[in-house]
């Protein structure tokens, strides 16, 4: 494979490599962000913290779409 | 479901929930294809397999306006139609376009080397991208100085729109000043200059690292929203504690005071 890019294969195989890490470090941040807003909502909860709807600060999404529709 | 309905972030939650994983598995599948047909793209007769670098580069340029582009829409939601995600968006947009700005730069920087033989050049495209890119953290370190959101979100909305001036130059800086960087070669007047075999895949990669975007950006919002809801919960905690301690205190203070004036 890298025979095939020619003379200058580790400046494609380079950028290439970039690209991928970059999207891996975005997707990580919104995942690890979800995970730790969720959390502290969890222990807002435990705490008996509750929004003025009533209903509980670690409501999923898919708790929320049942609730709604 | 209309706009008027999204203003509700709890709807919009519960559609993120639903659209999110689609959205996820129709990019991977994208990328994959673009990804394949970057691989097996022939070499071009001039760049040789350095034109695989464009299969990246371009949409990741072409994003990084379009990012800024969707702010500045989302800022005129805050300032005049007062949105409630308007600013929601605006905030998880910046970040995912200083990323695609940035493999602009990196990956226009790796191709240059070889076909430019220089690694950057000032010249008024790549000056205007760089620019756009400080823009983007300048954009983030406001968001992150102020505590407020609301207040942010003003200041923020005004030098996005700005900020919006940069994108007309960076599109004609090729055509205003005599720069090293080509003129535009697939969104012309007269059609594409480029042949199929690359024109296909550099579409594809577009088509894929746009539905990234959409799905980063849907993902961040969701994360933002929780974020705030987080914050109104801290603050309702923390005026608990203070009431509670103020009804603690009183009788204390009361005391202390009819102390003081026997004295």
């Amino acid at each position: 494979m890298m025979t095939s890019l020619g003379p200058y294969a580790s400046f494609i195989v380079t950028s290439y490599a970039a690209a991928a890490l970059v999207v891996a470090i975005l997707i990580g941040w919104v995942v690890l962000d979800h995970r730790s807003q969720t959390r502290r909502l969890r222990e807002l909860d435990r705490s008996g913290i509750t929004r003025r709807s009533g209903r509980s600060a670690t409501d999923t999404p898919r708790t929320i779409t049942r609730t709604i529709t | 479901m209309t706009l008027i309905d999204l203003a509700n972030p709890t709807r919009f939650l519960a559609l993120t929930a639903r659209v999110l994983p689609w959205l996820a598995a129709a990019t991977v599948a994208l990328l994959a294809i673009g990804l394949y047909q970057s691989a097996v793209a022939p070499d071009d007769y001039q760049q040789g397999a350095t034109v695989k670098i464009m299969f990246i580069h371009v949409p990741n340029a072409w994003l990084s306006m379009f990012v800024w582009g969707v702010m500045s829409i989302a800022s005129l939601g805050t300032l005049v139609w007062r949105h409630p995600l308007a600013d929601v968006a605006a905030k998880a947009a910046a970040p995912i376009g200083a990323a695609f700005t940035f493999l602009a730069l990196l990956t226009g920087s790796l191709w240059g080397r070889p076909m430019w033989g220089t690694y950057w050049e000032w010249d008024a495209r790549l000056t205007s991208v760089l620019i756009l890119f400080l823009m983007y953290l300048g954009l983030m370190a406001l968001w992150r100085a102020v505590d407020d959101p609301a207040r942010a979100a003003r200041a923020a909305a005004v030098l996005t729109l700005v900020g919006a001036i940069n994108l007309p130059i960076i599109k004609f800086s090729v055509d205003w000043w005599n720069t090293l960087h080509q003129p535009a070669s697939v969104m012309r007047m007269g059609g594409p200059a480029l042949d199929r075999s690359f024109l296909i895949p550099l579409l594809v990669m577009a088509i894929a690292f746009t539905l990234l975007f959409v799905t980063l950006h849907l993902a961040a919002m969701r994360n933002e929203i929780l974020r705030r809801r987080v914050r109104s919960l801290q603050m309702i905690q923390a005026s608990r504690i203070a009431f509670s301690s103020e009804l603690g205190a009183g009788p204390r203070e009361g005391s202390a005071s009819k102390g003081a004036g026997t004295a």
